[in-house]
């Protein structure tokens, strides 16, 4: 067999197993949580009996093998539970959720991950001169400045000021996608601001490391412009340390977004995960906790089926 | 003014050095070289690290390695200034007039791409050819250079072929635009003996066959004295000698031309074996984990106090592992190593102090070997506590006498590696070796990554001490030279085996078995037409065969 295909059959049996131990832990942890469920739902003053009911209406006094071993086969089935606190099936209102996380994420991903990587080029093209530290100077201070002080002076500026984009990002399904764009331009520009800075630096580094290679300098004693050596030679060379930073930068738009979800009152996963970790509900919680590893599992396992990929001594052996 | 291609005047090169402690400063490492190269002519630059040569090579494609900078002179290529011409016609000069071939093809090619985009990429890119003419100029280069399967060589990636073949893909590299120079920038120093000898042959037909005209830069005098017209003898940027090849190899005027046309002449008589050997190994075999085939089968040596056992063959013969072996990194298979009277664990855990002190070992790389951040008294000091619990003044009196020994007098003993010389950071770590005073020494390829006089200087001194301190050295190395000048007895290995064990003279000597005749005719030897000697010699032998 190809050692390649018998790496990237391990990366994809690794994956599973690790989400399974993810699976437990998050269902561990919690039941280790302290207070409880029912008290929470009834509030202080509910009488002894009827929390006992509600406790075993919720199947709260099962022991936890037996509650863990239903929830798995429930998960496989594809029956993430359903909420105590309103009592509605969890996968079909995480299902619009996750859908518009994943829309605000893919349309950030489409900016910022092209812009990222041709700026990285450019400041290796440039390198130690204005355009490189101009490109890196502001990056920088995108990335360190708080995201929700950018998402506020941006809605302040474009959004009251300019009136070019909405301030509030709330999309719903009547709208076209042109509208819905237009909806979440802002958001979008955020989020693009925060992940860019590291996966342009991270470009910038990859490239310069591989610029030291002796076919680099083969590449130049052919007479290649500058910029051909960099996307044809250096580039190609460089993909596996790339696309693992770009990759952590996508689980980080859908996991990491809740705050950007906030401000612009985004109708996304991170809101919802919020406000039902408030309230107690410990099965949307464990359907978000599963939903966030098995997206950033899911993606670093891409970045590392590709760097394998990559690899021209994995892909084609002696 | 003559029509030669290339025309260097007074060539002058500068570098920016970062010397440890001290401000970053410019210095000139050419001061003013001048030489022509005719059409079809060969030219060979020799010299030691440090001389030049390379830098002087890419010069003639207006091209500074890092922060060097051509900073005086002329380089005339096909009647133009290079030096004075735009980017835009240096770009077209390079890989198209002028192409290079590197020492490291391995490290030359993109391991990315495959070889034929690769080799004809230049081509194409400067217009000379089609992408169609050029693939079938490359598939011809390909069968001119012995490559074998020229029509689809080029469709595999550089890790799917050899050190030597991809050395002479990297040739058809450099002659696929047609260009009018090339500069061969030590093409065969990392390639084994037995391969170089083809490649170099391969390369001068090539040479021959295209009238391409070649700068041939290396360090090696026989090498050059093959394929050259004329050499060029350079020394830390000056140049010493120049001349045609047969007055430089056959009558040098320079002292420095004459020591490097003399090197290696070290004379060391063979010693008897003595009744009881300090090393014997005994039917070792050995693989590395997770590998399923042997890299060592049934090896049996013996080394005896105060003399040399030479362990010779090429890369992936096995000799490297054989020290790992006797040192415990590698537990065998099976078979028994005795070590001064007493039988040594395979383990190395298994393995007392003093089973540790008595084998030292030194390395080829002595920079890498030796951490950056000691001072030289440190690391010869270490061993001296370690073993010896050597503390304050004793252990500082005692580090002075090893570097008295080493020939490096105490100013070195507060100095940095990365202040010292390739063979200064090598005595140094014979230094550290002996200061565990120890009954035999592992040496592993010591003086390969050195200048020839470089080497000789470690090799004497290697010699010295073994009469003062009576120790033993197992000498592992590819060079037959180095064999010669210190061995008292040689065991050459072939895949894994030894194929030929005993005394130097015995072992040196008629009837030869075949692996063993085919390495010594391999060595270039000092003179003119050596090259064609040995090709004929071997055409004729399987002729007859």
């Amino acid at each position: 067999m190809n050692p390649a295909l018998k790496l990237v059959a391990q990366r994809l049996a690794l994956g599973i197993l690790l989400l399974f131990l993810v699976s437990i832990l998050i269902f561990v942890g919690t039941i280790i949580l302290p207070g409880d469920v029912a008290q929470s739902i009834l509030g202080q003053s509910a009488t002894p009996e009827a929390l006992a009911n509600l406790r075993e209406e919720l199947g709260l006094n099962e022991p936890a093998l037996q509650r863990y071993l239903n929830w798995l086969g429930g998960l496989l089935q594809g029956d993430l539970g359903t909420a105590l606190t309103n009592g509605q099936d969890i996968a079909a209102s995480l299902g619009g959720r996750l859908k518009n996380t994943l829309f605000l994420a893919f349309w950030a991903a489409i900016v910022s991950v092209p812009l990222a990587i041709f700026l990285g080029l450019l400041a290796v093209r440039y390198r130690e001169r204005w355009p490189d530290k101009l490109i890196s100077a502001v990056t920088l201070a995108s990335i360190s400045i708080p995201e929700f002080l950018i998402g506020y002076v941006l809605m302040y500026f474009i959004g009251v000021k300019l009136g070019w984009a909405p301030t509030v990002a709330t999309i719903h399904d009547g709208m076209s996608l042109g509208q819905k764009l237009n909806t979440i331009a802002l958001p979008v520009s955020v989020l693009t601001l925060v992940v860019l800075a590291h996966m342009m630096r991270m470009t910038r580094a990859a490239i310069l490391n591989v610029m030291q290679s002796a076919y680099i300098e083969t590449a130049e004693l052919k007479g290649l412009s500058m910029f051909l050596i960099i996307w044809k030679h250096a580039f190609p060379n460089s993909i596996a340390p790339i696309v693992n930073v770009v990759m952590l930068n996508l689980a980080y738009l859908v996991v990491g977004v809740v705050v950007i979800e906030v401000v612009f009152t985004y109708p996304g996963m991170g809101q919802y995960l919020v406000d039902h970790v408030s309230k107690r509900d410990i099965p949307v919680v464990q359907a978000c906790g599963l939903i966030f590893a098995a997206v950033y599992i899911g993606l670093n396992m891409v970045a590392d089926i590709v760097s394998i990929l990559a690899n021209p001594r994995l892909r084609h052996p002696k | 003014m003559s029509d030669a291609l290339l025309k260097v005047r007074d060539l002058k090169i500068g570098a920016t050095v970062y010397p440890p402690g001290e401000k970053p400063h410019d210095i000139e490492i050419v001061h003013g070289v001048s030489f022509d190269l005719e059409k079809g002519k060969v030219l060979g630059l020799i010299g030691e690290s440090g001389a030049g040569k390379s830098t002087i090579g890419l010069a003639s494609m207006a091209y500074g390695r890092g922060g060097v900078k051509i900073t005086g002179g002329e380089v005339w290529v096909n009647g133009r200034d290079i030096l004075k011409t735009g980017l835009s016609d240096i770009r077209s000069l390079r890989g198209g007039e002028v192409t290079y071939v590197s020492q490291s093809a391995a490290a030359s090619f993109n391991p990315a791409k495959k070889i034929m985009d690769q080799v004809t990429e230049a081509s194409i890119r400067h217009g000379k050819f089609s992408k169609k003419e050029a693939e079938a100029r490359a598939v011809e280069l390909f069968g001119k250079l012995g490559l074998p399967d020229p029509e689809n060589i080029g469709s595999r990636y550089p890790h799917q072929v050899s050190g030597g073949q991809l050395q002479r893909c990297m040739t058809a590299l450099a002659l696929c635009p047609e260009p009018d120079l090339v500069v061969f920038d030590e093409p065969t120093t990392a390639l084994d003996v037995t391969t170089q000898i083809d490649v170099l042959m391969a390369i001068k037909e090539a040479i021959r066959d295209t009238g391409v005209a070649a700068l041939y830069i290396t360090h090696d005098l026989a090498v050059v004295a093959q394929v050259s017209d004329d050499i060029l003898v350079l020394k830390m940027g000056d140049m010493v000698e120049y001349g045609n090849v047969d007055q430089i190899i056959n009558a040098p005027q320079e002292e420095y031309t004459k020591a490097l046309v003399s090197v290696r002449s070290i004379d060391h008589e063979e010693k008897v074996p003595t009744p009881e050997p300090v090393l014997k190994v005994e039917h070792i075999t050995a693989r590395y984990k997770g590998t399923n085939f042997d890299v060592l089968h049934d090896v049996n040596v013996e080394l005896h106090p105060g003399q040399t056992l030479a362990v010779v063959g090429e890369s992936g013969s096995g000799k490297s592992t054989l020290a790992r072996v006797i040192t415990g990194l590698l537990p065998p298979r099976s078979g028994n190593i005795h070590f001064a009277g007493r039988d040594l664990s395979a383990a190395l855990d298994g393995r007392s102090r003093e089973d540790l002190r008595e084998l030292q070992m030194i390395y080829q790389m002595a920079d890498v070997a030796m951490n950056p951040r000691q001072t030289v008294g440190t690391i010869i000091g270490r061993p001296l506590e370690f073993y010896f619990g050597l503390r304050g003044e004793e252990k500082r009196k005692r580090i002075k006498e090893l570097l008295d020994e080493i020939e490096m007098g105490d100013g070195f003993i507060d100095r940095y590696p990365a202040e010292l010389s390739g063979g200064q950071k090598q005595r140094v770590c014979i230094a550290r070796a002996l200061a565990a005073k120890p009954k035999m020494i592992i040496c592993d390829e010591v003086t390969s990554a050195l200048d020839p006089l470089v080497a000789d200087g470690i090799l004497k001194l290697l010699l010295d001490l073994q009469k003062i301190e009576d120790v033993a050295y197992l000498f592992i190395t590819h060079d037959l030279a180095t064999v010669r000048a210190i061995a008292d007895s040689i065991a050459v290995m072939y895949q894994g085996k030894v194929v030929r064990y005993g005394g130097k003279t015995d072992v040196l000597s008629p009837p030869f078995d075949d692996y063993t005749d085919l390495l010594l005719s391999s060595v270039p030897e000092m003179k003119l037409g050596w090259l064609e000697e040995v090709i004929a010699n071997r055409k004729m032998e399987s002729a007859g065969n």
